[in-house]
């Protein structure tokens, strides 16, 4: 008799360990948007491994009830691509914030996107070190004071999606934390897309950035000052849908126009995701007057590093069909005594 | 072209009865010495002789010609009795061009013999090589032995109707050489011949010139007319035992083995790796071994390599990395989760001369703390070390057993010495190899991550995709009862001392140390570990014949070490300890037994000379 397993719930995805992120932040939201979106996405709890480097972020496999490895600053790429190509049945899901990933992590960050391994790989960016106590970090904006720049930190922030379209990523997309029916239609995306999918999240860090996103996210102005992505559509925002983007005269950069007697929705730039060129600008939007693009930002699959190896394996295996280690042993200059 | 003195036809000359003999092959990079030497290997197993050889070439890729810091090197030391170092003076020194001289002559024993190419004397090069006046007219070279023939006229000469132009023509200058050396040892011409022909097959002129010299090597060796004190020699085959036998190089007998281990528990590899000095040839060997259940990958750095290998073994293969000191620096941190998580891993160290970058090709055994100590907290893994090329197989299978078996990392220490030579080895049979399967635990009852097997305190190896068994790990200090994230101290104590006792009790599964010279009743040991064996051995062998009362003793278990080497120790009078480093297992040995053990240190990027150590055993004795 073949009885159909019972559809697993959010709360079946919820391990037996005490959630311990400070009241309020925003990781709450995250993990609540995921425990969701899992059941819909047709794995099996077992298959599914969760990897992580360190920071708040980092805890995160330890609140799902799946397998999931805990490992060192930065490297959860790395972990994360060997346990992929050991074995390309398993779901594999990278968690990391802003420090871990861009920073300590950075390098892994980039060779991970580049070998398009098949991975899901979540950057939580709140722009600040919160598990060492509040330092300014990789995506701080220039002057934020913190206990290690209490005159302001110096650097330019790192963009993750720029970071990631250089790297050759295939698939980026956008969310926050708080949009609980934005992130699991994120999630499902970068699920389904098949290769590395990198999402970063905005997520507020309650005790040491508070409100560092509220320029956009914020209930009375995200309407106005973010655009939702979808393929296919005119970059059309607003809380009346009155705005969109066009390319500026005489210049390869966005611009914002208000619909009606100049502009019509016809003028509007369509979104494509396997536009790379629309993709950087619209990753790079960070005037006052542009919105922040979220959504999925470029979607171009192409073969993924662990299937290209397994084919290099067959295919050796087909060059050389019953190879044995002792014929290895045995070959080249050989005497009898 | 020749000679000094009276001359004979060397046709009727006896040739003379030699027990071993020890030659080095030196020129420029470029001018083909590894190729030389290792094709005088070939010939010299294939006629029964025991050797040793050691490669010996510079960090630089393309040195400029003719500089000595461009002079690339291949001694071997070949003979009828057990051979087991690369051999301490030259009995022959081949010098393709004055930096070679220059560079190798201090090697040569007095009264050896000088092959060289007066054709590349030319008085640019002997300037360049640092000479003030040509050496072959100067009295520098009194008390050896010169054979001085123009080889590049000759080789030119030879391969003229090939219509190479002239530097491919001068290229095939070590084939006439390595002919002359043939006829001086009586070896055979025929495999290096098929070897040319099958490497050259595409470019038939080429490989009917390389022929054509070393032929023309070879008939000048018979037909012309030689010094007096020239001939051909006779060097004996060894008794060996009986059995099938091939030249195996450390790095390749470290491939074969992990392979062969994987293959007795039943696991796949992963070998996550980086490029590094001398550690590569392991990469690129079992790069082309794919289909044997092996997956190489060249991580982005150390860190990546050891990180992607960690994975594996926690997804369920076998996870395996590879690099040299400071390689194995980066990935100190990584190590100490393999522990923590308590996953097998096995860390290949190819030790080099340190610290920092070094001398990355000169061999050096100067990574042993860090191998024992060198990470943050008490963080305890099984070391074991090789001690020659073929030994590397079957330390490799250990290294996997013990990994496998107590879910540990093993760092499996060898050196850039023994990954480049090679000796010949007895081919095993694979079948009597005894297997060690692994059993990944499906069953849920009762399951956690930490919980330990009684005997081996080894922890269970659940791995993804078994259903019942999610469960998270970490670096994170886990409770000792449920393998969940636990602060507290009383637990963290409990754990730090599980880990530690795990490593040590070990020393209830590997063999009791024995001896390799001599036993208790002796005055003096020699304890040594890595490649130091063969000079080690040979001295203890030499003074034992001369009356003196030593034994040996030679580690390959370091972390943890057998049972009964405390007592071992603890019966002797003097302890003696010859190290390339500057005194790594003595300061271990005088710790952890309260010996009063003494260091014999040297760090010169080359083997201890065995007369080296006999000095030291002479001189402990006398003291
Ligand atoms: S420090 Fe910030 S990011 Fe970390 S748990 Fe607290 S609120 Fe969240």
């Amino acid at each position: 008799m073949n009885v159909q397993p019972e559809k697993l719930k959010a709360n079946d995805f919820a391990s037996d360990q005490e959630v311990r992120w400070c009241p309020g932040c925003g990781d709450y939201a995250i993990l609540k948007a995921l425990q969701r979106t899992m059941p819909d996405l047709g794995v099996k709890k077992e298959e599914v491994v969760f990897v992580s480097g360190i920071g708040c972020a980092a805890r995160f496999p330890y609140y799902m009830s799946t397998f999931g490895f805990h490992t060192i600053h930065g490297r959860a790429p790395a972990f994360a691509t060997g346990i992929k190509i050991a074995n390309p049945d398993l779901d594999v899901w990278v968690v990391g914030g802003d420090g871990d990933m861009l920073s300590i992590g950075g390098n892994h960050l980039i060779h991970v996107l580049r070998r398009n391994v098949n991975l899901q790989l979540l950057i939580f960016n709140n722009e600040i070190y919160g598990l060492t106590k509040g330092q300014y970090s990789p995506t701080s904006r220039i002057g934020t004071r913190s206990p290690s720049t209490p005159s302001g930190s110096l650097e330019s922030p790192i963009s993750a999606v720029q970071l990631a379209l250089g790297a050759g990523a295939r698939f980026i997309a956008r969310s926050l934390d708080t949009d609980q029916k934005h992130l699991p239609m994120v999630f499902s995306r970068a699920h389904k897309h098949t290769g590395t999918s990198l999402v970063e999240i905005f997520q507020n860090c309650i005790v040491y950035n508070d409100g560092v996103f509220d320029g956009f996210t914020a209930k009375d102005v995200s309407a106005e000052k973010q655009i939702k992505l979808e393929d296919g559509k005119p970059l059309i925002y607003g809380k009346d849908r009155n705005k969109g983007l066009i390319i500026k005269k005489n210049s390869l950069e966005l611009t914002s126009v208000e619909l009606g007697e100049k502009y019509t929705e016809s003028d509007l730039l369509v979104h494509n995701e396997k536009d790379r060129t629309l993709a950087n600008l619209l990753a790079s939007m960070d005037s006052p007057d542009l919105p922040v693009a979220v959504g999925v930002i470029y979607c171009d699959p192409i073969e993924t590093y662990d299937q290209l190896i397994s084919d290099q394996e067959k295919q050796a295996n087909e060059d050389k069909p019953n190879l044995k280690i002792n014929d290895i042993i045995n070959s080249g200059y050989t005497w009898k005594v | 072209m020749v000679v000094n003195e009276p001359i004979k036809q060397n046709d009727v000359l006896p040739s003379e009865h030699l027990d071993s003999v020890v030659i080095r092959f030196a020129g420029d990079s470029g001018d083909g010495m590894q190729l030389t030497g290792g094709q005088f290997t070939n010939a010299s197993a294939v006629a029964g002789n025991d050797l040793s050889t050691f490669p010996d070439f510079p960090a630089e890729i393309r040195a400029p010609v003719g500089t000595t810091f461009g002079v690339s090197s291949f001694q071997i030391h070949f003979g009828q009795k057990k051979i087991l170092t690369a051999g301490d003076e030259l009995d022959v020194l081949v010098a393709m061009n004055p930096a070679a001289l220059m560079v190798e002559k201090s090697s040569l024993k007095k009264g050896g013999l000088i092959i060289l190419d007066t054709g590349s004397f030319s008085d640019r090069n002997i300037k360049r090589a640092g000479f003030d006046t040509n050496p072959l007219n100067d009295t520098s070279l009194e008390g050896f032995r010169l054979l001085k023939i123009d080889i590049s006229g000759l080789t030119m000469e030879c391969v003229k109707e090939f219509g190479l132009g002239k530097k491919d023509s001068l290229r095939c200058k070590n084939l006439w050489t390595l002919g002359l050396v043939y006829w001086m040892y009586g070896r055979s011409r025929k495999e290096t011949t098929d070897w040319l022909e099958k490497k050259f097959m595409k470019v038939p002129n080429i490989a009917s010139a390389n022929v054509a010299a070393l032929n023309a090597g070879h008939a000048f060796g018979e037909t012309a007319e030689i010094s007096g004190d020239i001939s051909k020699y006779n060097v004996p085959a060894a008794k060996v035992d009986p059995g099938t036998y091939r030249n195996i190089s450390g790095a390749e007998a470290i491939a074969w083995g992990l392979i062969v281990g994987a293959q007795k528990c039943n696991l796949k590899i992963f070998f996550g790796s980086y490029p590094i000095t001398p550690a590569s040839p392991l990469l690129h060997i079992l790069s082309n071994l794919k289909s044997l259940s092996v997956t190489t990958f060249q991580a982005e750095d150390e860190i990546a390599a050891i990180c992607s290998a960690i994975g594996a073994s926690y997804a369920g293969s076998l996870g395996i990395t590879s690099s040299s000191g400071p390689g194995i620096a980066l990935k100190g941190e990584a190590i100490g989760l393999a522990i923590s998580t308590e996953l097998p891993l096995i860390i290949v160290n190819s030790q080099r001369a340190g610290p920092s970058t070094g001398l990355p090709t000169k061999t050096e055994q100067s990574d042993l703390f860090q191998a024992v100590y060198g990470r943050n907290a008490d963080a305890p893994l099984v070391v074991l070390a090789t001690k020659s090329p073929g030994d590397c197989f079957r330390v490799s299978i250990e290294a996997v057993r013990l990994a496998v078996k107590f879910m540990t990392p093993v760092m499996l220490l060898t050196d850039g010495y023994l990954s480049n030579s090679t000796e010949p080895w007895q081919i095993p049979d694979l079948d009597k190899i005894k297997e060690f399967p692994v059993n990944h635990i499906s069953n849920p009852e009762g399951f956690h991550p930490f919980f330990r097997d009684k005997e081996t305190l080894a922890r269970n190896w659940a791995i993804p995709g078994t259903p019942g068994l999610e469960h998270r790990i970490g670096g994170i200090e886990k409770s000792y009862d449920s393998g969940h994230i636990s602060y507290d101290a009383d637990n963290h104590q409990k754990m730090t001392d599980a880990r530690i006792g795990k490593i040590k009790g070990i020393s209830e599964f590997i063999p009791l140390q024995e001896f390799e010279e001599g036993d208790e009743k002796d005055e003096l040991v020699v304890i040594g570990w890595g490649s130091t064996f063969g000079p080690i051995n040979r001295a203890v062998f030499n003074s034992r014949n001369k009356g003196y009362s030593v034994a040996q003793i030679h580690l390959t278990y370091i972390s943890p070490f057998p049972k009964n080497l405390g007592d071992i120790l603890r019966s002797f009078k003097y302890i003696l300890v010859p190290e390339m480093n500057a005194g790594q297992l003595v300061s271990i040995l005088r710790a952890e037994y309260l010996v009063p053990a003494i260091g014999l240190n040297k760090v010169e990027g080359k083997p201890f000379k065995i007369s080296e150590i006999e000095e030291a055993i002479k001189a402990r004795m006398k003291g």
